[in-house]
């Protein structure tokens, strides 16, 4: 037996998932690994990587799932991804041993046209007839037999969101193993057969068509083959081939060929039965508004609906707080950090999931249905001049409740550079946790003096801003910044399908699992980090020096008390070293030290500046007096209406939120992390200095 | 007469792809090839994307992307 021969050992054995999209490969895919799944990303790109162990005949394989394509023509360095993955090229991607290809059974022939291109990298390989009842209503019928002598390689049909095939799939994964088939080979005509051989070196016959027939590759060929590349296909037009064309005209004539007596095609008016709706889903009137409908319907859930849940855990973590603080009387440092640092760092980690989890309830049922891609099809032409698409609108949507859940939901958009400004501008839209700041500065400031109605106006205005900035902001972006090619907007519409609560389930709970366990770490030590630097140091002897010569006691000693270890502390110094550079802002340094320790998440502002002005812990009635009334050192208010409004601005476009920065690393990388906060930043403060230095002179 | 000039429910054929690059190819492995029936069969309420039917299944694309496509409508007068 030579050293490659397969072998099923104790190791499993990588084996790649790979299809054209919406043909059930991520169901297919989370059906054979179930909970054994890990996600993470390819290095340097925003491509989810998303492994499994699946069980076989006589062993196991580690499944990986490629993102789905329709050619291993790459244009985009995501694309790319799947190409280097399968040719065993990426560094630190194991080398494959077989290829699971998903097919849509009711889509054969244009399935095939990437079952082809993948039969050339000399792999072992399966096919999964996907969705096969699908292709019976349509009445589309396929000789098995038959149609699996003409290809050389196991097929075998799979319904896999009810679970149908699996067991079969699991066998011939493990036969194709053993035996490995070869996928009929494209009888290419004379001259393309000879400009293919005509390519240098080492090559898979795989690795020639790319070279020969890629016009555009996404990155490019060595130079030596590039330029013979360059020679062949001067030879292929001198011999009157279309060098454009001349893969897809001569792979789908086989294919064809393939098909032709094995498959009877579906009746047009079979196939087109599953679209009917769409004459009312995509109607320009009826289509917008049950749109919008569908969509208030999202943002309402997850804006409402979460609200009680959340409530309920704040519940929970503030009374075992509560009790975890009473075991621990007496040890105050230890007290103070198991209940400001680790408890309540867990509860800024799992606040989130019931949003996260409400958002992917939907997220998956839309995409199940095929309505995402409807979604996307009515509203690319509002977001497609600024390098967005229509995929963007769910997310930035979202981004009004949270932009945690958003960011992770931009997974649904397929082209790299949407989904990347997506990411970076989603945060600028004004979410839930805003709101606190917003209530306390309007309630103290606005109201009082110019009336509900520019408070309201005002509230309305802030929830605006970010929408409006942002729409700008993605176009220089994508302008300006953005270095990735667009992919071509050609968005398949999948025909309706009944989604699956098993489906539905599985997705909500692999976001939530995933957010816990990747993101949830590092906003979890933002906490400790922001708690750290508002404890320490505890100079001795500061409560002592309060009390002396003090009218106050009791509770408004300890009050003070509590100000003043905030202001020794190092966020408090830090807040002092930095108020210049908020001053053209109209912040003083308490109002610095609020958005400073705010960074772990927004609404902890209403708390930090409560500590600062000695009010008792959530009295928003008394803060907000305080703050009326507070003074700078020349006896001159600290706060008029400029600084609140300039605070609120601030507000409305910083990135001080630990969880969104920790998601966008997630999801897109530190650098690109760094970038959103740090254009953030940038832009709140310029915003502030512009309303507050307007709103004096006015 | 380009894809983007066809109009809605009106027949066609595929002539050719026009342009060299990543576009093109991509157009042409979905199935876009000379001699193919296609159809448009929805216009999105702000007048842009469409959706094509071709080979029993529906993609939608948009204008720009829709003009690199050279069609022949069928004979007779649109359904």
């Amino acid at each position: 037996m030579s050293p490659e021969a397969p072998v099923l050992a104790a190791e499993p054995v990588p084996v790649a998932v790979v299809g054209n999209p919406n043909t059930g490969k991520s169901t297919l895919f989370n059906a054979l690994t179930g909970a054994t799944q890990q996600v993470g990303n390819y290095p340097g790109v925003t491509v989810e990587r998303r492994q499994g162990t699946c069980r076989i005949e006589g062993g196991t394989t580690t499944l990986v799932d490629l993102p789905g394509t329709y050619s291993l023509a790459a244009v985009s360095r995501d694309e790319r991804i799947v190409v280097d993955v399968l040719a065993g090229r990426l560094e630190g991607e194991p080398r494959l041993r077989a290829v699971v290809v998903v097919i849509d059974a009711a889509n054969l022939r244009r399935n095939l046209f990437l079952a082809s291109q993948i039969g050339e990298l000399g792999l072992p390989m399966v096919l999964a007839l996907n969705m096969s009842d699908e292709a019976r209503q349509k009445e589309v019928r396929i000789d098995l037999e038959a149609f699996a002598r003409r290809v050389g390689v196991p097929v075998v049909p799979t319904v896999a969101t009810r679970g149908e095939g699996l067991d079969e799939l699991r066998r011939a994964i493990g036969r194709a193993l053993r035996e490995p088939g070869s996928f009929a080979p494209v009888p290419w005509p004379e001259p393309l057969r000879r400009a293919l051989d005509a390519l240098p070196g080492e090559l898979s016959p795989a690795e020639r068509s790319r070279a020969l027939f890629d016009l555009e590759p996404a990155a490019p060929l060595p130079p030596e083959l590039g330029e013979a590349a360059d020679r062949a296909r001067r030879s292929l037009e001198e011999a009157g081939f279309d060098p454009v064309s001349a893969e897809a005209v001569h792979r789908y004539r086989h294919i064809d060929t393939l098909l032709d007596g094995v498959v009877t095609r579906a009746k047009p008016e079979a196939a087109r039965r599953p679209y009917a709706v769409d004459r009312f889903l995509t109607h320009r009137f009826w289509g917008l508004l049950v749109f919008c409908l569908l969509m208030f319907l999202v943002f309402s859930s997850i804006y409402w609906l979460a609200k009680p849940l959340m409530d309920g855990i704040d519940g929970l973590f503030g009374a075992l707080g509560v009790e975890v603080g009473s075991w621990l009387e007496g040890r105050p440092m230890v007290q103070d950090m198991v209940v400001k640092g680790v408890i309540e760092g867990v509860r800024s980690v799992v606040i989130f999931l019931p949003q996260i989890l409400i958002l992917f309830f939907f997220i998956a049922v839309l995409e199940d249905t095929g309505y995402m891609a409807r979604a996307a099809f009515l509203m690319d032409k509002v977001f497609g001049w600024t390098g967005l698409n229509g995929k963007s609108f769910v997310p930035m949507l979202s981004s009004f409740a949270c932009a945690v859940p958003a960011i992770l939901s931009t997974r649904t958009i397929e082209d790299p550079k949407a989904r990347l400004s997506t990411i970076l501008v989603a945060p600028l839209m004004s979410c839930s946790a805003r709101l606190p700041v917003y209530i306390l500065l309007i309630g103290a400031f606005i109201e009082p003096r110019f009336g509900a109605l520019w408070a309201g106006a005002t509230l309305f205005a802030m929830h605006l801003l970010g929408l409006v900035v942002a729409v700008p902001i993605a176009f220089l972006i994508n302008r300006f910044l953005l270095k990735l090619r667009t992919i071509p907007f050609l968005l398949e519409m999948p025909p309706y399908r009944r989604p699956t609560a098993r489906n539905v389930l599985r997705r909500m709970y692999l976001s939530g699992r995933e957010f816990v366990m990747r993101a949830g770490t590092v906003i979890f030590a933002f906490s400790i980090l922001i708690w750290a630097l508002t404890y320490f140091p505890r100079p001795e002897g500061l409560a002592a020096w309060v009390a002396k010569d003090n009218p106050a006691e009791g509770e408004e000693l300890e009050r003070q008390v509590r100000t003043a270890y905030l202001e020794q502390s190092l966020m408090g110094r830090f807040g002092k070293t930095v108020q210049p550079v908020f001053a053209p802002a109209g912040f003083d340094w308490k109002m610095t030290v609020g958005v400073l320790a705010a960074f772990p998440a927004r609404e902890v502002i209403v708390s930090t500046l409560g500590i600062l002005y000695a009010v008792e812990e959530d009295d928003e009635e008394g803060l907000r007096d305080r703050l009326k009334v507070a003074r700078r050192a020349d006896g001159s208010p600290a706060y008029t209406p400029a600084v609140a409004l300039a605070v609120m601005v601030f507000f409305a476009f910083c990135m001080q939120c630990g969880s969104t920065v920790a998601v966008t690393a997630r999801e897109a990388g530190w650098k690109w992390a760094s970038f959103a906060f740090a254009y953030m930043t940038g832009l709140a403060w310029a915003a502030a200095v512009v309303v507050y230095q307007a709103g004096r002179a006015v | 007469m380009t894809l983007r000039e066809l109009g809605l429910r009106r027949p066609a054929d595929v002539v050719g792809v026009d342009g060299k690059g990543a576009l093109a190819q991509r157009l042409l492995a979905m199935g876009f090839l000379p001699g193919t029936p296609v159809e448009i069969v929805h216009v999105a309420p702000f007048g842009d994307p469409i959706t094509v039917e071709l080979d029993g299944w529906r993609v939608s694309l948009r204008l720009s992307e829709a003009a690199a496509l050279r069609v022949e409508p069928r004979n007779g007068s649109p359904k």
